[in-house]
């Protein structure tokens, strides 16, 4: 049975999906920082599944494009998640909620 | 006929006062800033009386000389222009203006000698000429208002030109206040006139093709509008008159409006003979006769004017008969002469109002140039109770004041006497309800002005030399720096002047000698004004004179502009001859009988004890400050300030405030700091979104 589209989109909603409940549920600030990966590489394969489905390059453009933003966002990412450890000596996001009225 | 000169006439006094407030006060030189201040006078008094009476000059021709200097104002069917035009009326103006100006500019460059604010004074004089002469020589409506509110900018300047003194300022600001008022009814009537007639020109210009009908000769064909109450709100010519009488009330000085002339005295001297008796304060009756035409077609206005002017005159001449200080009876006095000239005009007579105007300017300019000279000859005592006996040391001024005494009183060869027998005549001969009394308020009046300037003469000239003892009045303080002086007469600069003046004075009046009295020597009309200015002032319609069954022996006015010898000529019937040599004998009377009732009072008693309520001026800045001061002060501070302004204005916006405060503290709750809530948030929206987006595609499929 050949592999069809559809199934490349519910993989896809799946893994966006365990994405969006982590960020939501875990308060380890790395754990959500994977999860945000997880949601990025999540619509990557949407967008590889739609090029190879309508025989379009541009949507395999877009999948080099959303990498390189998540490498950047990775680097500066992990550096806050670093200074914050370096100032509260914890990882949980719920201690770094000052920023508030 | 455009002729480029006309502009030199306004541009020279503001060149000269631009040299002197700029160039002037580093400078600092008494002798260079009297130059260039008579000076720039004396060119705009030069080039007017060549424009006026050289060949071809506006005052020989039927056209004006116009000058167009620039397109101001236009707008669809509106029309201003800077431009300048001087026709018979406003050449004559410029002619007297021009001339006394300069004489009292040359009289200020003495008196003023020593002050600190030499130039600023006369930066602010030349610039009282520019204003001045841009309202007598402007060419519409707007650029005379422009004029208007210059002279009454500069007379505001002049009257706080002491700047330490407190009444100086205050006075300031009354007489600009005031002169706000007027200038209200001034406003309105100018847009009430472009609304009516389509144009605020007073002229024709071909130089800009401007070959449409004027704001005045749009009147000439219109009938007159009926002689009730109700023409005064009609929105006709009534009303226009009755607003541009507001205007005039205002500048000139009449009742309810003329509080502000006698405190406006707080300024110099020359100030107060050139602005406040000479020039500006005839501005009013000079815009009335300007638009003589309007007025002729509105007889209520007419009434109104005669009935203020009449009420005025005799106000001011009771009160001037209990003033101590020289100058406020000379200010009542302007007063009570203005209330004369608009009499004048109300019964018709523009032309008696503008001979006033001119003699009045000369003589007392004389009488104020005249205490001027005393005053600083006294070491600036104003009070004639410390003066006395001056005529003994003060010759030259005594002798001019004396001209001028008996020129305002109107002794028969002086100025005085023809303007005011003419004025006089015309009342009693008007053919307007009550003329007969009117002439009785006019005669009463130019008794009691015989009166209170001879006593001022009495006062001042002869008697007692008061100014020696300290103790003469005793309610009046002694004064140390001013101790006992000796007066002295003043220098040349002053008294020359004064004699010009005095000339003036004493045969200013043969320009318009009536024929009535000129056909007693020789069967010719001499009548130089009347001739001059009779093709530029309407007349009052003949169909008036339908209404007054009182004078049928009245000869028709012709409007048409035939020769005006013949048509003057045409009115002399006999009985009227004889009519008015009776009057001119009977006002002539009057002077005697007022010179000499003054003199029997006052020679032997010169500090005889006046009315309290004439020396209180009947109360009147009281009565104001009672009934209109204080309730507005009282209200603006307790109701428009305290209820108003701190209640309602300061309210809406505290309100506003508020409502963004609480509005925002609501808001923060949901800006907690947790990062796990704003996610939520986030996907909750984003799930709304797509919710949306699936609602309306379902609806799309289901649908079609």
């Amino acid at each position: 049975m050949e592999p069809q589209l559809s199934w490349y989109l519910a993989l896809s909603a799946v893994l966006f999906t365990i994405g969006v409940t982590g960020v939501i549920i875990k308060r380890n600030v790395i754990a959500m920082f994977m999860c945000i990966e997880l949601m990025l590489n999540a619509v990557n394969l949407t967008f590889v599944a739609f090029a190879s489905f309508f025989q379009d390059v541009v949507g395999q453009l877009f999948v080099f494009i959303v990498m390189t933003v998540a490498a950047a966002e990775a680097a500066v990412g992990l550096g806050i998640i670093i200074a914050i450890f370096r100032n509260r000596e914890s990882l949980d996001v719920d201690d770094a909620s000052i920023l508030k009225l | 006929m455009e002729n480029n000169l006309l502009s030199l006439i306004i541009f020279a006094p503001l060149a000269g006062a631009a040299i002197n407030w700029f160039v002037g006060r580093r400078v600092r030189d008494e002798r260079f800033i009297g130059v260039v201040a008579c000076g720039s006078i004396a060119i705009s008094t030069l080039v007017a009386f060549y424009l006026a009476l050289g060949s071809g000059g506006a005052l020989r021709s039927e056209t004006p000389v116009l000058d167009h200097i620039w397109t101001w104002l236009h707008v669809g069917t509106f029309r201003a222009d800077f431009a300048l035009a001087m026709d018979r009326l406003s050449g004559t103006y410029a002619l007297f203006v021009t001339f006394v100006g300069f004489l009292i500019h040359v009289f200020a460059v003495g008196y003023m000698h020593g002050e600190t604010g030499f130039y600023r004074f006369f930066a602010f004089l030349n610039l009282f000429m520019f204003a001045m002469l841009t309202l007598i020589l402007a060419d519409n409506f707007v650029l005379m208002f422009v004029g208007w509110e210059g002279v009454g900018l500069c007379s505001y300047l002049l009257i706080g030109y002491y700047v330490d003194r407190k009444e100086a300022g205050d006075a300031a600001k009354k007489a600009f206040i005031t002169n706000r008022i007027g200038d209200w009814g001034f406003v309105l009537g100018i847009m009430l006139t472009f609304f009516v007639t389509g144009s605020v020109s007073f002229f024709a210009n071909p130089a800009v093709g401007e070959v449409a009908h004027t704001a005045l000769s749009f009147f000439k064909n219109q009938p007159v509008d009926p002689f009730t109450a109700g023409a005064i709100i009609a929105g006709g010519a009534t009303s226009i008159a009755v607003l541009l009488f507001i205007g005039a009330a205002g500048k000139s000085a009449q009742i309810p409006l003329y509080v502000w002339l006698p405190d406006a005295m707080a300024g110099p001297t020359p100030v107060s003979a050139l602005i406040h008796a000479a020039t500006m304060v005839t501005a009013g009756v000079y815009m009335i006769v300007r638009c003589s035409e309007i007025f002729v077609h509105a007889p209520t206005a007419m009434f109104i004017v005669a009935i203020i002017g009449a009420a005025t005159a005799l106000f001011a001449a009771t009160i001037g008969l209990a003033q101590n200080d020289i100058k406020k009876v000379l200010a009542y006095s302007t007063i009570s002469q203005l209330g004369y000239m608009f009499l004048a005009c109300g019964v018709g007579a523009f032309i008696a109002a503008i001979f006033h105007v001119i003699t009045h300017a000369f003589f007392k300019a004389l009488l104020f140039l005249g205490s001027g000279s005393v005053i600083h000859g006294m070491h600036h005592e104003q009070d004639m109770r410390r003066m006395g006996g001056l005529k003994k040391y003060m010759p030259i001024t005594f002798a001019t004041m004396v001209t001028g005494w008996l020129a305002i009183s109107g002794i028969l060869p002086f100025a005085g006497f023809f303007s005011k027998d003419e004025i006089l005549w015309k009342t009693w001969s008007a053919s307007i309800p009550f003329s007969k009394l009117l002439w009785a308020v006019g005669a009463l009046t130019a008794l009691l002005t015989a009166v209170y300037m001879t006593r001022m003469m009495v006062m001042t000239f002869w008697g007692d030399e008061r100014f020696r003892d300290q103790h003469a009045v005793k309610h009046v303080e002694p004064d140390a720096h001013h101790g006992p002086v000796v007066p002295h007469e003043s220098p040349l600069v002053m008294t020359i002047p004064l004699i010009v003046l005095a000339v003036l004075s004493t045969i200013g009046g043969f320009i318009g000698v009536p024929y009535a009295l000129s056909s007693i020597f020789a069967d010719k009309d001499v009548n130089v004004i009347e001739h001059t200015l009779h093709p530029v002032v309407a007349t009052v319609p003949s169909s008036e004179h339908a209404v007054a069954e009182s004078h049928p022996e009245e000869p028709p006015v012709t409007t048409e502009h035939a020769p005006a010898a013949t048509a003057a000529h045409a009115t002399h019937s006999g009985e009227e001859i004889s009519a008015e040599r009776m009057l001119a004998g009977v006002s002539l009377l009057i002077a005697g009988l007022g010179i000499g009732a003054g003199w029997y009072l006052f020679k032997r008693r010169p500090l005889l004890q006046m009315p309290r309520l004439l020396e209180n001026k009947y109360y009147v800045d009281e009565i104001y400050d009672a009934a209109l001061i204080r309730p507005i002060e009282v209200g603006s501070r307790e109701g428009l300030w305290k209820i108003f302004d701190m209640g309602v204005i300061d309210g809406i916006l505290h309100s506003i405030g508020d409502l963004f405060t609480e509005a925002g503290r609501l808001a923060r709750y949901l800006q907690a700091g947790f990062v796990r809530g704003y996610t939520a948030i986030i996907l909750f929206g984003a799930l709304i979104l797509i919710g949306l987006f699936a609602f309306t595609w379902a609806f799309q499929v289901a649908t079609q």
